[in-house]
């Protein structure tokens, strides 16, 4: 199990294959579907995104309202494969990379590769155990979308996996998959 | 003729929808437990350690299992002789699932218009109901909240009668692998098989709320084999690769036409909440 700081350097990068367990800490930013779709109109439009994306991690996920006394509710990731079509984009714009769960088009996996960008992937359907490694949730943008809202969380210990490394390594790649 | 008021059934179904979103049915917990201790692949026991504190936290902690609290389905069982009163019972259902999901702190998941706005509704309504009309003088309500991730991943095909249980074997197989890894395996897979078009789907996600065996020995050794087959796919946990990529196939079997067998296969993600309770 790896313990890394974030941002990630190009050190920690090289050091990382798919596969690796590893515990993230700082700051990751939340998106999903109706927010990717706004920051791609963001993109099309020129105007500038809503947070600074250069060696951002974004987590694919809508959490569940926070109860009294908590940063966020229950937060597993989501599916990654709806963001496919976004993130060439992002990574020409200096998105660092994603956490979310299961397979990536094959675009996604040559941007990831020649950008030396990384793709986690989180346990799906741990939300209330992921949940307890985020300890703040700040309001970024497009509050009007509930949880799909662009926020900014801290992490301390987030728990995942290496889904794509800059090698070009694939978790997924055994069995029939 | 029994009189039931609506706002019995609205309470209750208010009820159950907090319950499943912080408890997994007893008969999932056990099937992932059993799963956990036949994985041998590390990296599928470490998700099933993962999946297993998961359920406790969320029992202890009261924190939804998974944040996607899903779409409210219901299925109401009315029987015959009963005089539902006091209202509207689709709008009491609809107003206790609203409730539910604002007093449990549950995700709204729902958009009003699938195609053009997708504006939240904010308060995860409406449910979907399914109706029956059943014998006897009570209403039995069986919900579920149902996650997308794993509902997009569902498919129905009208195979052709000489496909028959090979052609059906193949369809579930080649649905899970294209699930692959994400829709959040270990699956719960449901299965309809017969029917017409909708029904056939509408069986399909029935099966799984099924807690006992398939009655019928001819179906329940179709369920075992399916199931053994997919376990060696080697797509398991999360498919980070191990045995457990299914936990439970159920099917459901319905009446059909000469020319037709359709087959619908409804995924499922280990979260799969779902309970019932009986009205008298
Ligand atoms: S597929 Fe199931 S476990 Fe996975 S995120 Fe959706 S509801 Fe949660």
């Amino acid at each position: 199990m790896k313990r890394l700081n974030l941002p990630l350097t190009e050190e920690d990068l090289r050091d990382l294959h798919a596969g690796d367990a590893v515990l993230l800490s700082g700051e990751i930013y939340t998106a999903r579907d109706a927010a990717h779709k706004r920051m791609h109109e963001c993109i099309e439009k020129n105007e500038p995104l809503p947070f600074d994306i250069q060696n951002a991690l974004i987590y694919y996920v809508g959490p569940t309202p926070a109860t009294q006394g908590r940063a966020i509710g229950s937060a597993g990731p989501t599916t990654s494969s709806r963001m496919d079509p976004y993130v060439r984009e992002l990574l020409e714009k200096g998105l660092g990379g994603m956490i979310g769960k299961g397979r990536r088009s094959r675009d996604v996996k040559d941007a990831v590769k020649e950008h030396k960008a990384i793709y986690f992937v989180a346990v799906g359907g741990a939300g209330a155990l992921l949940s307890k490694s985020i300890v703040k949730r700040e309001p970024v943008a497009y509050e009007d979308l509930l949880a799909e809202a662009i926020t900014k969380l801290t992490a301390k210990d987030f728990p995942c996996f290496v889904g794509l490394d800059i090698y070009g390594n694939d978790i997924y790649d055994h069995g029939e998959l | 003729m029994k009189e039931i008021d609506v706002k019995r059934i609205g309470d209750k179904t208010e009820e159950l929808f907090g319950k499943i979103a912080y408890h997994y049915p007893a008969g999932i917990m056990d099937a992932i437990r059993q799963a956990h201790q036949q994985e041998d692949n590390p990296r599928g026991k470490n998700v099933f350690d993962m999946l297993e504190e998961n359920a406790r936290i969320a029992i202890e902690e009261h924190i939804p299992i998974c944040q996607d609290t899903g779409m409210a389905v219901v299925w109401l069982s009315i029987g015959q002789d009963v005089h539902l009163t006091g209202g509207d019972v689709n709008e009491a259902i609809h107003e206790a699932v609203g409730r539910s999901y604002t007093a449990n702190a549950l995700r709204a998941s729902v958009v009003d218009d699938p195609l053009f706005e997708r504006k939240n509704t904010k308060n995860n309504t409406p449910a979907l109901i399914h109706t029956r009309i059943v014998p006897g003088e009570e209403v039995t309500i069986e919900v579920m909240a149902k996650g997308f991730g794993s509902e997009n991943k569902s498919q129905l095909k009208m195979l052709t009668p000489a496909m028959g249980v090979e052609g059906v074997k193949e369809f579930v197989l080649d649905t899970v692998k294209k699930a692959g890894p994400d829709a959040c395996p270990p699956y719960v897979i449901g299965i309809g098989i017969g029917g017409d078009f909708e029904s056939c789907a509408e069986m399909s996600k029935a099966a799984l709320l099924r807690e006992t065996e398939n009655a019928d020995t001819r179906y329940s050794q179709l369920e075992k084999e399916l199931l053994e087959k997919i376990n060696t796919l080697d797509i398991g946990p999360m498919g980070y690769g191990g045995k457990a990529t299914a936990l439970k196939v159920m099917v459901e079997y319905a009446p059909t036409h000469i020319a037709g067998l359709p087959c619908a296969v409804n995924i499922c993600c280990h979260v799969c909440r779902h309970a019932k309770a009986v009205i008298q």
